[in-house]
């Protein structure tokens, strides 16, 4: 048996609004062991969001326990927390968040930044290498503006690469791609997991995105509804080549 | 995050918005600029108050006559009569801190040579005047004791005297000219010094022995003033005291009697314009410090904006591991380096300032490596306090609603 990445047990998150208490979650359990690609569904109001906070360490749970690689959560101050993400995760949003007149290669150091261990000659080089490993090394120069969406998404999942985090949380990641750039961006992620053994938990509310994972854990009115083992995984490199080839598009 | 990347950071932040970074350090510039100026033109001019004071000695000390009379009207000083050469003799005899004495009997009127003329002022003095006031000869000799004795019509001319009543070029020293009437015989020309600190041409002048003024000119047996001077600088206090304890005695005073005379010294006279240059100075520096401050405001108002602009970048920086403290810092420094930069131009532009000053006007000015050291430190300080609150803020910011800002 692998490696547990994180241990969620009984979760409960609540928020007072006013004068009264919202459960976002109830109670939630489940384990992520290492190198799973996971994915987590729930449609709006499910508690998928508080989830994702909870899970990137950005809030702590009012109830239950989160433990990821080892460490309580619920112990960590704020400053431990930043630490915690800057070690243990890398976040990939749906809006790819990347810094506006700043280079693909600053973009992907800046994690680094905050890591005061890592030199900048070796900040350098880490980024470089994030950079190749999603194939846009030859675009280290450019600035966001210059990229696709698909690129941005790229040099995003660069930069959450490049700290070599435990887990991979995207958020929405492909929310933003038409459905030939979030197959590209789903054959990435893949490729990630089976030849660099990354694990990723991806939140997502596309039944077809699920599909390309190894698993699934389904949220409703902040209970798990559902966790299945994928069976059969869908590779996204074929179904990419299955999709009609379109003229005005080459990447 | 290291503090060289920070820099780099902060500076590559305010480079993309260059007219705003610019207009914010705009106040700065003006507040440091007016600092550096005010400061430079007010130590320009107490410089150069003492040096033409301690040009004319410094260890000079000055006796006139003061009119004590209690009740009816009071007159000026120096139309009091009190000074004579017995106190001269008296204090050339008794002092111990003196080193040189000489009585001042002045009289105006006009230089007469050929066919023109200049009014202008004799002084009737002792030979020692050229110690004491640190006159110098161009060409010919100063006159000594024998002439003094004899009241002889010998003087010696100041350069603007000689401009005005010689022609170019003519030699002066053994020429006759007239003054009021009474023919002189030129025997030396003085140096020129140029003007005092009051604006005063010291080259307007002719020199004669005393009782040849007193006897020949003015027809008085009083002084206008008596000028000595103390063995060294150190010695001018005690100068001071003993010349009013021996002029005391000359003059019969009693004891419940004040003094009819007052002796000055030179340092009384430099601590007195210096106090109104500093305090000129002061006031100056305060209205400069005034718009320092204006423009730290300006610099808190942008920073604020700056932090509501990058919320999100805010959001993102801390969820790929920002601590409070990293973003605190980005900011802060982000306004420091507005504030030193600003301080760096408004340095360069000061200087500029008071050498156009110093050049145009022909103000002295005087730019002190402290002014900019002090304007320095200020503005680092108006940084780190204007940008404090604004950084402060965008640390406190909660990542999850920054990352969701739109």
């Amino acid at each position: 048996m692998s490696k547990k990445i994180l241990e969620m047990h009984d979760l409960k998150r609540d928020f007072i609004v006013g004068s009264e208490t919202v459960h976002a979650l109830k109670g939630v359990s489940f384990d992520v062991e290492e190198g799973e690609f996971m994915t987590i569904m729930g449609s709006s109001g499910s508690g998928k969001t508080t989830m994702l906070n909870i899970l990137g360490c950005l809030d702590k749970p009012s109830g239950g326990s989160y433990i990821l690689d080892g460490t309580d959560v619920k112990n960590l101050n704020r400053d431990e927390l930043a630490r915690f993400r800057n070690h243990k995760i890398g976040f990939v949003f749906q809006s790819y968040n990347l810094l506006a007149r700043t280079t693909a290669l600053e973009n992907v150091e800046l994690p680094l930044l905050y890591n005061s261990a890592v030199s900048s000659s070796e900040r350098r080089e880490r980024a470089m290498h994030a950079l190749d490993s999603v194939k846009l090394a030859d675009r280290y120069g450019h600035m966001p503006n210059q990229l696709s969406g698909g690129q941005q998404q790229r040099v995003a999942i660069a930069r959450a690469l490049v700290n070599e985090p435990v887990m991979i949380l995207a958020d929405e990641a492909t929310g933003n791609l038409d459905t030939r750039t979030s197959y590209e961006i789903m054959s990435l992620m893949q490729e990630l997991n089976t030849k660099q053994k990354k694990t990723i938990v991806f939140v997502t509310h596309e039944p077809d995105i699920a599909a390309f994972s190894s698993r699934t854990v389904t949220l409703r009115d902040g209970l798990l509804v559902k966790d299945v083992k994928n069976e059969h995984v869908k590779n996204a490199a074929e179904a990419l080549a299955s999709l009609p080839q379109t003229e005005d598009y080459h990447s | 995050m290291k503090l060289l990347n920070l820099i780099k950071l902060s500076l590559r932040a305010l480079t993309r918005n260059k007219l705003r970074a610019l207009l914010t350090m705009l106040g700065i510039i003006i507040g440091v600029a007016a600092v550096i100026t005010m400061m430079s033109i007010g130590k320009g001019s107490q410089q150069s108050i003492e040096s033409s004071l301690s040009n004319m000695g410094s260890n000079l000390l000055t006796i006139v006559p003061y009119n004590n009379v209690a009740g009816g009207a009071r007159v000026q000083g120096s139309s009091v009569q009190s000074l004579t050469i017995e106190d001269v003799n008296a204090l050339a005899q008794q002092s111990t801190h003196l080193s040189a004495i000489s009585p001042i009997a002045q009289s105006s009127g006009q230089v007469i040579k050929g066919s023109l003329n200049w009014p202008t002022t004799i002084q009737g003095v002792a030979p020692d005047i050229l110690d004491i006031r640190k006159l110098s000869l161009k060409d010919g000799t100063m006159f000594g004791d024998d002439e003094v004795r004899s009241s002889a019509k010998v003087c010696l001319l100041g350069q603007t005297v000689i401009d005005n009543v010689f022609e170019p070029g003519e030699n002066p020293v053994g020429q006759t000219i007239r003054f009021n009437k009474i023919p002189f015989e030129v025997i030396g020309v003085l140096n020129p010094k140029g003007q005092n600190t009051f604006g005063q041409d010291q080259d307007d002048i002719v020199i004669a022995p005393y009782t040849t003024v007193q006897n020949r000119i003015s027809a008085s047996q009083y002084f206008q003033n008596i000028v000595a001077s103390a063995k060294s600088e150190a010695e001018s206090d005690p100068a001071s005291e003993e010349i009013s304890g021996i002029l005391r005695q000359t003059h019969r005073l009693r004891r419940d009697q004040d003094n009819d005379f007052t002796v000055r010294t030179q340092a009384d006279l430099i601590n007195t314009l210096n106090a109104t240059s500093n305090m000129l100075t002061t006031l100056l520096t305060v209205i400069a410090g005034i718009s320092l401050l204006i423009g730290g405001i300006g610099i808190m108002n942008i920073m604020y904006v700056s932090v509501t602009e990058r919320t999100k970048e805010i959001g993102l920086r801390m969820s790929i591991g920002a601590r409070g403290i990293d973003i605190l810092m980005q900011f802060l420094i982000e306004a420091v380096v507005i504030s030193v930069s600003g301080g760096i131009i408004g340095v360069v532009v000061g200087i500029s300032a008071s050498l156009i000053v110093a050049h145009t006007l022909g103000w002295p000015t005087l730019i002190s490596e402290a002014s900019i050291v002090i304007s320095f430190f200020v503005c680092a300080l108006t940084g780190v306090f204007f940008g404090y609150y604004p950084a402060q803020k965008a640390s406190m910011l909660d990542p999850i609603e920054a990352l969701r800002y739109e």
